[in-house]
């Protein structure tokens, strides 16, 4: 069976700006895939080409084993797009929406209207159908999104950042939609610089930095090759710098310590790799009972997405957002898009 | 949000559907297709027109104005100075009409380009559109449409004002006139909304070409008024030769296809030809904006 999408060794540039250098990946049908990377990292681009709307300068992408490039349409009616920014109709009502979607996407006549009454009532839009879409919560407009997407019972669905600027009862309301999504059978490929959302939902996912894929597994496939478990310890709740050290050197010479450092953003808190599987924390605490340090909080836990993307890039996902925020041309990038 | 519905019920909603997408693929229907996507794309314009219909409203009444203040402006010129028996009122509303439906067309990439800078065009270019002309063509049915009821407006106002009513036939010979020179300017506008970079261009390019083309054309004054170089300008402009015709209509009760309807400073035109000058203007702006559109929609 082919792949339900592939995209192999993709490039593309605009102007001098090389959005994408080199991202390869694979998404087996039946699957919810996440592309996780910070800002900037190209992932918005590789979706832009994926449907259509930009032209590859290289590489191959294809749906269902049919090449984006050489049969863009067959690949269109393949595929659902729900974009991060949702551009929908102020004046026109929902249901208009969903009626103009369904025809361009052709649905047969006699199916439209069964249809449409179908995705309002599972996506629980009966109270807003009728109304102008201009009146609409950002949850519900990405509910109404999410309907005209699948409108045509797409193999793939296709989100870029579903749940940024959503309140967290909206967001729950999508990731449990995309849980149901994947129940029934389609493939969702979903983008996010939101750790705990692609944790939550992805069975398997690609990490994109700067235009490149720098890891690709389950998540806890790629947890477990970072190997180890990651301790917090605060001594109080703000340590001194020479208590911190004190620690740092006493937690060295523990033989399942691999490795200590000190956070000073958070109150010189001291951040540990520990080898999994041990019974840290009460040893831990031990040692420092010792010195007679005392211990403010502990915790132990498996690594994360973040800490994945750190031993790749020596920088958290966040870091790179902030690095991308300060030199992002943001109106240069919208430009490119609106071609 | 769906605790209320059978989860096989959200199965059959949400599973994917590959005969849809095949049937699509390999029916043949793409006329069909392509009539599909036109009528819904031109059923949003619409809707938008009724539910905001101030361009309407101020596409009518703008020519209207124009046709009481020009009246009143040259209501004390001398009598026949715009020809034998024409009133000015007459004189002017064949260049309202021209002028009215020519400010409209112009427009017409305006609400496509606000459709590319929110996304909205992106929704359009991601659905597998039997042909992305489509678009192109919803556009510009629904500017036709628009044209047709101000033109219908200035002709009834007119004839208020004493300008007189054509009849039948030449009613339907001003329709045929008024589409074909909305068809051409909004090709031209909506090649520049995909070639232009963003809305502030646009409407500086409406800006500097709606009223340097209306001056340099016989709506307001005839060929015999003006400077030489301008005479040569106006003998160019198209839209001379959509006015000219119809002020024939107005003035000449007996008019036919081989009347001389328009003197230019080399030759006359009689009504054939000036369809045919029009017809000529269409099919160039047409060719013209095939490579913005092919760039847009490859």
């Amino acid at each position: 069976m082919a792949a339900a999408v592939l995209i192999k060794n993709l490039q593309k540039s605009y102007g001098d700006v090389q959005a994408v250098k080199d991202i390869s990946f694979t998404v087996e049908p039946g699957e919810i895939f996440g592309l996780l990377g910070p800002n900037g990292a190209g992932k918005t681009t590789t979706i832009r080409c994926l449907c259509t709307l930009a032209k590859p300068d290289q590489g191959k992408i294809e749906v269902g084993g049919i090449s984006a490039i050489a049969s863009p349409k067959a690949v269109r009616q393949r595929l659902g797009y729900v974009a991060q920014e949702v551009a929908i109709d102020k004046v026109l009502t929902g249901r208009e929406l969903l009626k103009l979607q369904a025809a361009l996407y052709h649905l047969p006549k006699s199916m439209i209207g069964d249809r449409i009454e179908q995705l309002i009532e599972v996506l629980g839009l009966q109270e807003y159908a009728d109304k102008k879409t201009g009146t609409y919560s950002g949850g519900i407009r990405k509910r109404l999104d999410l309907a005209a997407g699948l409108l045509h019972q797409p193999e793939v669905l296709v989100l870029d950042e579903p749940t940024v600027g959503l309140d967290i009862e909206s967001r729950m309301v999508v990731w449990q939609f995309l849980q149901e999504l994947r129940a029934a059978g389609t493939t969702v490929l979903i983008t996010s610089h939101y750790l705990q959302e692609i944790d939550a939902l992805a069975d398997r996912l690609a990490i994109i930095d700067r235009g490149v894929v720098i890891a690709e597994g389950t998540p806890s496939e790629l947890k477990d090759k970072l190997g180890g478990d990651r301790v917090t310890l605060r001594i109080r709740e703000f340590t001194s710098e020479e208590e911190a050290d004190q620690a740092k050197h006493i937690l060295e010479s523990l033989p399942f310590v691999e490795e200590v450092i000190i956070n000073s953003v958070q109150g010189n808190s001291l951040n540990l790799i520990v080898k999994s599987g041990q019974s840290s924390l009460s040893k831990i605490e031990q040692s420092l009972a010792e010195v007679e340090l005392p211990t403010f909080s502990l915790a132990q836990s498996r690594p994360s997405l973040d800490d994945v993307y750190l031993a790749a890039t020596g920088r958290t996902i966040m870091d790179a957002e902030l690095a991308a925020a300060s030199t992002r041309d943001l109106k240069k990038e919208q430009k490119q898009q609106m071609k | 949000m769906s605790q209320s519905i059978s989860s096989s019920k959200i199965k059959s909603a949400l599973a994917p559907n590959i005969s849809i997408s095949r049937q699509n693929s390999e029916s043949s229907n793409s006329l069909g297709n392509f009539i599909q996507e036109t009528l819904a794309l031109t059923k949003r314009l619409f809707i938008q027109l009724q539910r905001r219909p101030s361009t309407l409203v101020a596409g009518v009444i703008q020519p209207f104005m124009w046709l009481i203040l020009f009246g009143a402006l040259f209501s004390k010129a001398p009598a026949n100075l715009f020809g034998n028996d024409l009133s000015y009122a007459k004189f002017l509303a064949p260049g309202l009409i021209v002028f009215a439906a020519f400010s409209g067309a112009l427009n017409a990439g305006l609400p496509v380009m606000f459709d590319r800078e929110f996304g909205f065009l992106n929704r359009l270019l991601v659905a597998p559109l039997s042909s992305r002309y489509s678009i192109v063509a919803a556009s510009t049915i629904y500017i036709i449409a628009l044209s047709f009821i101000q033109t219908a407006v200035i002709v009834l106002a007119s004839a208020i004002l004493g300008a007189g009513l054509p009849g039948i036939v030449g009613i339907s010979a001003i329709a045929l006139i008024v589409f074909l020179i909305v068809l051409g300017v909004t090709a031209l506008s909506l090649g520049l909304a995909f070639a232009l970079p963003g809305h502030i261009e646009l409407i500086a390019v409406i800006f500097v070409t709606n009223l340097p083309l209306l001056f340099a054309s016989t709506a307001l004054a005839p060929l015999s008024f003006m400077a030489g170089w301008l005479q040569v300008i106006a003998s160019l402009n198209p839209l001379t030769y959509a006015i000219e015709p119809i002020r024939y209509i107005y003035g000449h009760g007996d008019w036919a296809i081989n009347s001389i309807v328009m003197n230019t400073p080399w030759f006359g035109f009689s009504f054939g030809a000036v369809i045919l000058v029009l017809l000529a203007f269409d099919a160039l702006v047409l060719l013209a904006i095939q490579p913005l559109l092919r760039r847009r929609f490859a």
